[in-house]
């Protein structure tokens, strides 16, 4: 197994969306990922860059947005950082589809779709100045 | 891995919209146009197929729930079919089976229309 480290940065526009999910789908392919675990990947990935192109700069296209991928024995690690306003990772819960409709909330599921398409994710949250998303999807999953 | 399309085709009184390509947070604004235009033309009962859809994200399902509201207050629905196993995993993770009727093909979800 080669280990890989690769640093991205983007404009925080979803017009890169694609170029982000092509990238890490190389990537991972390249790493060993059957093409389940690639699909997850890059949906984990366009989830957390999109909550960032989304939400962290109120949708102003004049930031950017980090991606970090390391390969090494165990799996594929992504860091997605941004320098927004951040957001409150406890408050994540299982998205109940009927109590967001009737509360008129299209969306909130980004974050779910992460924790539950990846193997380990940790956040680290200091609003304004570095908020980080950080996902790891192994090999084989212990 | 870029680009969507949404097509149109009425079948008798049910709008049926086609999808392909990929749905993610750039592509949604296309989707949602579609529905806004059905709804313009009070053509609430809209199937949609997703049989040349390879990729959905939150950004996506989120259209769906966006307009679910005024269409069944009109007494339509929004149904769907053709969907890929990937495809309709990402539905059900998020529990969409619950609020949505899912078909395996499109004559099925039409004839549900008549049900």
């Amino acid at each position: 197994m080669m280990k890989k480290h690769v640093h991205l940065q983007l404009p925080s526009h979803t017009d890169y969306l694609d170029v982000i999910r092509e990238f890490i789908s190389k990537l991972a392919n390249e790493a060993g990922f059957d093409e389940e675990n690639v699909h997850k990947i890059a949906l984990a990935l366009d989830e957390a860059c999109t909550n960032v192109i989304r939400h962290a700069y109120d949708g102003g296209d004049e930031k950017y947005v980090e991606v970090e991928a390391k390969v090494d024995r165990r799996g594929m690690t992504i860091t997605v950082s941004d320098s927004g306003r951040g957001f409150d990772p406890d408050a994540i819960e299982t998205p109940n589809i009927e109590k967001l409709l009737a509360q008129h909330k299209f969306g909130g599921f980004g974050l779910y779709i992460i924790k539950t398409v990846m193997d380990d994710v940790n956040f680290h949250i200091e609003p304004g100045v570095r908020n980080q998303v950080q996902m790891t999807k192994y090999f084989k999953k212990s | 891995m870029t680009g969507f399309e949404v097509t149109q085709k009425m079948n008798q009184d049910i709008a049926v919209l086609y999808l392909k390509g990929f749905l993610d947070a750039h592509t949604a604004p296309d989707l949602e146009k579609a529905f806004k235009d059905l709804i313009e033309e009070h053509k609430y009962n809209i199937l949609v197929n997703f049989f040349d859809l390879d990729y959905i994200s939150s950004a996506g399902l989120g259209v769906f729930m966006g307009f679910i509201e005024k269409i069944r207050e009109n007494n339509g629905d929004i149904r769907m079919s053709n969907m890929t196993p990937k495809v309709f995993k990402i539905f059900d993770l998020l529990g969409f089976p619950k609020l949505y009727r899912i078909f395996k093909n499109e004559q099925e979800a039409l004839t549900s229309f008549t049900e």
